[in-house]
């Protein structure tokens, strides 16, 4: 069952979504259990970016039909804090993983990054390049454009020109984190292949919101959103046949390898994903509802 | 399942085996069977509920239909199968020596007092709950010699339960308060305790999707900036922690 990703040898194909699995905070909850029955062949950070950030106001979620809106807004420790503590300790937690394995298996780390422009991808990948610990890299492209306010992953010249900024900035594995919210996902998944990425991965979030309860009743002009963040993105089912089309999409136009998520529950969701041509699959939201979900999974698929 | 008055139901789950829950732990549920499809194609994520009780190998969880997730819990029939995720998250403190512990709870988040009051005994606890109205009142069999306040005036003080509080902290200004309830009986419980300087810890409620701090999106705002995590840093906050309870602090129900 074990898969070649990138030159990274994997023992399955199911890891996590970036942001959807904070593994020091389920190893402090779940402890031993966490390292015996560890979900994911390779690991995902949360977004890292240069400087810390707290994330948005609350609320933060609206439960969608079938699917979540969340509005979280990148909370992390920040590049040099994220170095310094989160990634040894998850170095430390992947290789005990592989230690109750019998050394059997190992677990990349994949440390997912963001920036507002090319010169901070280019900052954020030259202090990761200078990490053993970190396997491979993927770039959060679903920023806006200071100037422009359109995301940089969301125009294929603007995020060819970020992925060829960073390209010569590391020899890791480059994965690009595709977003949804354009006109052709393919278009953007070829201009991050011409711009020197080894992978994509999709689909990020759809970009989504929820008025707040009862305000059909008010007389508030414009009604008052519900997210602290005002818009969110759609996770989960709700999401899973547009995740579809646009795995298949890309997949048909590249010639890297694709990482495919999107409302993925089980593991004929999973084999829809790999059937179209997606190399990897990764379990989000579901690990939300179900911490073990993505090993169910994972077993799933090689049963 | 069994009802308490006409709105409350506990829910008793048998759970052989798990962990010895600390008061102020929760558990996120969900029923085994048809968790969806519902109001607005709706539950979707598992609940969060505090532990009312443990009593031999069951769970016990107070429950009130207020959306589509707690209605079909609600309708939940004796061998029923349920998901269940717990005990998570951080409890109660135990208040040191010789402090007597005033538990303040409102509506159905009296839940976690229960389980607090079972641990620390009834004779060194004095209860303190609010209701919206008589329906609800029912609720307060959960605990023991309960001292009542009811917004309709149907039971108990006519008006907030923090007007008990203040009757309490007056004739012993040495105690620790627990509260759980609605999030503004908990910021009037936060600055009531402030301005006593009496040390409170509050069982937070927040719209929360996993329980084990993947999601973040259970954020509270912390005093002197940044946020906590309910799941995880709580749901049990020391109200020093906290600049003010916030009015968004409500769960998906």
């Amino acid at each position: 069952m074990s898969v070649a990703f990138c030159g990274l040898e994997l023992s399955h194909p199911v890891i996590n979504g970036s942001g959807t699995f904070d593994a020091l905070a389920a190893r402090r909850t779940f402890g031993e259990n966490l390292l015996a029955d560890f979900p994911f062949a390779a690991y995902v950070s949360k977004t890292i970016t240069l400087e810390p950030r707290d994330g948005n106001p609350p609320p933060r979620l609206w439960e969608a039909p079938g699917g979540l809106i969340n509005s979280i807004g990148l909370p992390n420790k920040g590049l040099e804090r994220y170095l310094a503590e989160d990634l040894p300790a998850l170095a430390e937690l992947t290789s005990a993983v592989a230690e109750r394995a019998g050394q059997t298996r190992s677990v990349p780390l994949i440390t997912n990054v963001m920036g507002s422009t090319a010169d901070e991808f280019s900052r954020l990948v030259e202090a990761c390049e200078q990490r053993a610990e970190i396997a491979a890299l993927e770039l959060n492209v679903s920023c806006p454009n200071v100037k422009t306010g359109l995301d940089i992953g969301a125009d294929p010249r603007q995020l060819k020109d970020v992925v060829a900024a960073v390209r010569d900035r590391t020899r890791k594995p480059l994965i690009v984190k595709l977003t949804p919210n354009t006109a052709d996902v393919s278009l953007c998944a070829l201009a991050a292949q011409e711009g020197g990425a080894d992978a994509v991965s999709l689909i990020n979030t759809l970009r989504a919101t929820a008025l707040a309860p009862g305000v059909r009743e008010r007389v508030q002009r414009p009604p008052r959103r519900w997210l602290g963040g005002g818009t969110g993105g759609l996770s989960g089912p709700a999401i899973r046949a547009i995740a579809l089309a646009q795995v298949a999409s890309v997949a048909a136009r590249v010639s890297i390898p694709v990482i495919g998520m999107g409302g993925v529950q089980s593991p004929a969701h999973a084999r829809d994903l790999i059937d179209v041509g997606a190399t990897l699959v990764a379990v989000g939201t579901e690990s939300f509802r179900d911490p073990a979900a993505a090993a169910r999974v994972a077993q799933g698929l090689a049963g | 399942m069994r009802a308490l008055g006409e709105v409350y139901r506990v829910l008793s789950v048998s759970d052989p085996g798990a962990p010895e829950p600390q008061p102020g732990q929760f558990a996120m549920i969900a029923a085994a069977a048809r968790w969806g499809g519902g109001e607005d194609e709706r539950p979707y994520l598992p609940r969060a509920f505090s532990i009312a009780r443990r009593a031999g190998e069951e769970s016990q969880f107070l429950l009130e239909d207020v959306g589509p997730g707690t209605r079909r819990l609600c309708e939940l029939k004796a061998g029923d199968e349920l998901w269940a995720l717990g005990p998570l998250g951080v409890g109660f403190t135990a208040p040191s020596q010789g402090r007597r512990a005033i538990l303040v709870g409102g509506g159905v988040g009296i839940a976690p007092l229960a389980i607090l009051q079972d641990a620390l005994g009834v004779d060194t606890t004095t209860v303190l709950l609010g209701f919206r109205d008589a329906p609800r009142t029912a609720g307060a069999e959960l605990l023991s010699g309960a001292h009542l306040a009811s917004d309709d005036g149907s039971a108990g003080h006519h008006g907030p339960v923090t007007d008990l509080l203040a009757e309490e902290l007056g004739r012993d200004a040495h105690a620790v308060v627990y509260a759980c309830g609605p999030s503004g009986m908990l910021e009037a419980v936060r600055a009531l305790c402030a301005t006593r300087t009496v040390p409170a810890q509050l069982a937070l409620e927040a719209g929360m999707a996993c329980g084990y701090g993947a999601c973040f999106g259970c954020a509270v705002p912390r005093r002197g900036g940044g946020y906590l995590r309910v799941c995880v840093d709580g749901p049990v906050i020391d109200a020093a922690e906290l600049e003010h309870v916030d009015e968004h602090a409500g769960a998906v129900a």
